[in-house]
């Protein structure tokens, strides 16, 4: 049994035949299409080591099936610096320290930039840290992390006025 | 925060990089997805395995539908006991120190739910998964024991990595007689999982008769040995990658039957085979913290000082192998007492062995003392903080040793001062906030042994005046490749940026062990050591050498910065690294150094961290919730390498102190003894809006026993007094003593208030 979708990954059009209609999006993106920046930890949709962007939203891509993402547009962590200049949200992680062993940091990253995204209010470190809960960081770098999300997205914001100015 | 502490004058050269608040040198390949992790890897023909764990607790296997798994399409092999290849080990044996008994399906017998039954190996993920489910075991079932008041205790040898059981001095019943006041209270832990982000995971390859293993470990020299003794092969033909760990926390320094089983199953397919661990499969076959009933008896005199305390553990294990967390010496060396007992009990349970996990012994031991302690103080009459002064320990309460280093007096000052201690009411239940939340607030004293293990390292100065240093290390989050690289570069003084960091491979020169808050100081020390080997090389290179400007210095000395050897006395006479090297002809020079503690020190001296955490809660009067608003910890660890990095683990282990504290927990189910939540949803870990306000004040000192370069650990003290000052502030706000943890929205409901 062959299943065959069309995915567009980081920018670039990828046809994909599956043989098993059992494979998660993750499973897919790491196991076959070998970018393993998306992590698994649970496999359960519980810890968010997975979080990759389809059509702009985060999700848990260990809880999705593959064959119905058919023409998704899908974002993962190898996609988001341009080159060697990292994206804000990259940056500021690195500055504020928010990991350490980097195990949970793809989805960490991936969905601060979804929450970013969704236009929540991320100068606040309440709302900030509660957006961010279905992310774990056993590490416990929460700290490093909330910074860094507050810190991108005045980044982020202060660059979206100045290309609207 | 604190900056680079200077050394005493003269004792060792430090250079500039040690104490900058460096960033992650790993840090663009962690936010970048290209940090490599084992099971990221991808050898061509790679097959996939999965084991199939046990769902009772005890007795045995009957019967595996092999058929079917074989059955189903992309299927490779099944292995069981009836066709597992042999091995060179028996499983009894141990290679190492730090090996425990595991399963490799040397019999049907089933020791623990999740105990690894069978391995289903598959050209896919999703074949295996399905192919060990549809095995449908079968099983001859026994009664699963489980809990403290089940089985009978037994007196146990050792407790932790082979610690005395029973450790004491002075006459305990005779000062608790002559106490005043006593407080004689029981305390339990459960058993909590490391639960490390990144699930264990093995990509192994032969090659004849060497194979090359990707895996998370953090002893990989040592490792080496014992996966060696396994299949019967020298240790120099198993090469361990380890380049990045998903965190570790003690549960990646051993060795478990699932690695085993890959290995094994490579080499009988003649493919390379992949093995990473569900999240479930994490509980039992991986090590634990493992549960505990602690009593403690604790005598007062009038002045409140301590006249006596006894600390009696009851520590749970395998029914087949032993790993005792050593709670009670978490009492040996906190508090001044003329009478001290620390002993252990143990129990044997149906359940997976436990083994090391962060602070083993200290966590558990600590957060019972210090809440007795804290119930003291009350008795007492006094402030927690004043009752702990008095109780300061001026020698090691244990030993009689002088300490090595011990700021925690100004810890306490610091702490307390950050966080606002003073005109805390003495009486529970005084404080509310502007919503009605009950506020308290408690603090604890943090405590950590600083050991130092073996390591060796290497390091070589290139023609272009460049360096490449080389230790087996492991970096599990720490931060060792950046922290061990700047002291690396310290000994060769030279810029960071000119030194190139090799770790993360067996077949470097042995790191020694990422456990025990002592890699910094045992792996730094070798580093450093090597560094300083070269540089004395290259000396004799240029003073030796009427050519060079530094000819004839050889009585004065030179010293090395920036890549230039300058002479002692006159910095205007100095050669560059590059040039001695050109003028020798040599393309490099290379040094070799150990790191270990001097003995004699250690005779002298006795080694620890100190700290001083202080928890403010808010419990909500009607539901009871439990929420932590402030922590502050401050911390004396010796020489700070690089304070944002060793902050970082302070914060993070007073999260696990959190963690401990109010949330985590195995729940057995009592009558199949199985874990009803294993998993990391119901298994609660602390998540982002778990985590208040936090503040981590560094507090110098100068240690010059520890080691040459001063260097304590900070891996696992922040979990210690963590854990107690959020309990004493939960009774301080509520009147409840729990005296379990962890601390609930139960406790809150279903006792009555004292206040």
């Amino acid at each position: 049994m062959n299943l065959s979708l069309t995915l567009t990954i980081n920018g670039e059009r990828r046809e994909i035949v599956l043989d098993d209609p059992r494979v998660t999006l993750l499973d897919l993106l790491r196991e076959r299409l070998h970018l393993t920046g998306a992590k698994k930890g649970c496999d359960r949709g519980q810890c968010g080591a997975c979080t990759i962007l389809v059509d702009g939203e985060r999700i848990n891509s260990c809880l999705a099936l593959a064959i119905s993402y058919d023409g998704a547009a899908i974002t993962t962590i190898e996609g988001l610096a341009e080159g060697d200049k990292l994206h804000p949200v990259q940056q500021a992680f690195i500055e504020h320290d928010g990991f350490q062993c980097g195990f949970c940091t793809p989805g960490q990253i991936m969905s601060a930039v979804g929450l970013i995204a969704e236009g929540q209010a991320c100068d606040d470190p309440e709302r900030v840290r509660e957006a961010m809960s279905g992310n774990i960081c056993r590490c416990g770098a929460y700290k490093g992390i909330t910074e860094a999300v507050i810190d991108a997205s005045g980044k982020l914001s202060a660059g979206k006025e100045r290309d609207a100015a | 925060m604190s900056d680079a502490i200077p050394m005493p004058g003269g004792r060792n050269r430090f250079g500039s990089n040690s104490g900058q608040p460096l960033t992650r040198r790993d840090g663009v390949l962690k936010v970048t997805g290209a940090a490599t992790f084992a099971a990221d890897n991808h050898p061509d023909r790679l097959l996939h395995a999965v084991t199939a764990g046990a769902t009772v607790s005890r007795g045995r296997v009957t019967f595996l539908d092999v058929e079917a798994a074989k059955a189903h399409p992309g299927v490779v092999a099944v292995i069981t006991p009836e066709n597992r290849p042999p091995l060179a080990m028996d499983p009894d044996e141990k290679p190492t120190r730090f090996s425990f008994r595991t399963e490799v399906l040397q019999d049907d017998t089933v020791r623990y739910a999740g105990q690894p039954i069978a391995l289903v190996v598959a050209e896919t993920l999703e074949a295996a998964t399905e192919g060990a489910r549809l095995l449908s075991p079968r099983y001859e079932e026994e009664p699963a024991r489980h809990g403290f008041d089940a089985v009978d205790t037994y007196e146990p040898e050792a407790v932790g990595v082979g610690a005395p059981a029973k450790v004491g001095k002075g006459d305990v019943e005779a000062g608790l007689a002559a106490a005043t006041r006593r407080v004689e209270v029981r305390y339990e832990t459960p058993g909590q999982y490391h639960n490390a982000m990144e699930p264990h995971a093995i990509v192994a390859e032969w090659d004849g008769d060497r194979v090359t293993l990707d895996t998370p470990n953090q002893a990989l020299v040592m490792s080496t040995g014992a996966f060696a003794a396994w299949f019967g092969i020298p240790a120099e033909n198993v090469t361990i990658r380890s380049p990045f760990l998903g965190g570790g926390f003690g549960s990646k320094a051993i060795i478990f039957g699932g690695q085993v089983l890959a290995i094994l199953a490579a080499r009988m397919l003649q493919r390379p085979v992949k093995l990473a661990l569900r999240r479930d499969q994490m509980y039992g076959p991986v090590g634990h913290r493992g549960a505990t009933r602690q009593e403690m008896r604790l005598g007062i005199d009038d002045e409140g000082r301590l006249t006596a305390l006894d600390h009696l553990t009851t520590s749970a294990t395998s029914s087949f192998e032993e790993f005792l967390e050593p709670a009670s010496n978490a009492s040996l060396n906190t508090y001044a007492t003329p009478a001290l007992l620390a002993r252990h009990k143990a129990v044997r349970w149906d359940i997976g062995t436990p083994g090391p996990m962060r602070a083993p012994g200290e966590a558990s031991g600590s957060a019972v003392l210090e809440s007795a302690m804290d119930e003291a103080a009350f008795a007492a009459g006094l402030d927690p903080l004043e009752f702990r002064l008095r109780n300061y320990a001026e020698t090691d309460p244990a030993s009689g040793k002088r300490f090595s280093a011990k700021a925690l007096r100004e810890c306490y000052a610091d702490g307390a001062k950050r966080f606002g201690w003073a005109g805390r009411p003495l009486a529970p239940g005084q404080m509310r906030d502007e919503t009605g939340r009950l506020v308290g607030w408690g603090m604890g004293t943090a405590l950590f042994h600083a050991p130092m293990f073996q390591a060796e390292a290497k390091a070589t100065l290139r023609a272009d005046g460049t360096a490449l240093v080389e230790t087996a290390g492991a970096d599990m989050g720490q931060g060792a490749w950046t922290a061990l690289h700047q002291i690396a570069a310290d000994g060769l003084g030279l810029a960071i940026s000119m030194v190139e960091f090799h770790s993360g491979h067996s077949g470097l020169p042995d790191g020694g062990i990422a456990g025990g808050s002592g890699h910094t100081a045992t792996a730094g020390s070798a580093l450093h050591a090597a560094g300083t080997d070269a540089i004395a090389k290259l000396s004799e290179l240029a003073v030796g050498d009427e050519r060079s400007p530094l000819f004839g210095a050889g009585n004065v000395g030179v010293e090395a910065r920036d890549g230039r050897l300058y002479r002692a006395d006159d910095p205007e006479r100095s050669e560059s690294y590059a040039e001695i090297l050109a003028r020798a002809g040599l393309s490099e020079i290379g040094g070799a150094g150990q790191g270990a503690r001097d003995p004699a020190s250690a005779e002298e001296r006795a080694m620890f961290s100190h700290g001083a955490v202080f928890a403010e809660v808010k419990v909500d009067p009607d539901l009871g919730q439990i929420k932590v608003s402030r922590l502050v910890g401050a911390f004396a660890a010796g020489r700070i390498i690089n304070p944002r990095l060793a902050s970082s683990q302070l914060y993070g282990g007073m999260i696990w102190g959190l963690g401990f504290a109010l949330e985590e927990q195995a729940v057995h189910d009592r009558r199949s003894g199985r874990i009803m939540n294993a998993n990391i949803a119901e298994y609660h870990v602390p998540v982002n809006a778990d985590v208040p306000e936090m503040d981590v004040i560094l507090v110098p000192e100068d240690d010059p026993y520890v080691n040459p370069l001063g260097i304590k650990g900070v891996g696992e003290i922040g979990i210690t007094g963590t854990v107690g000052a959020i309990a004493n502030a939960v009774w301080h706000a509520t009147g409840i003593r729990a005296r379990r943890f962890p601390i609930g929205i139960a406790d809150m409901l279903t006792r009555p208030q004292a206040a």
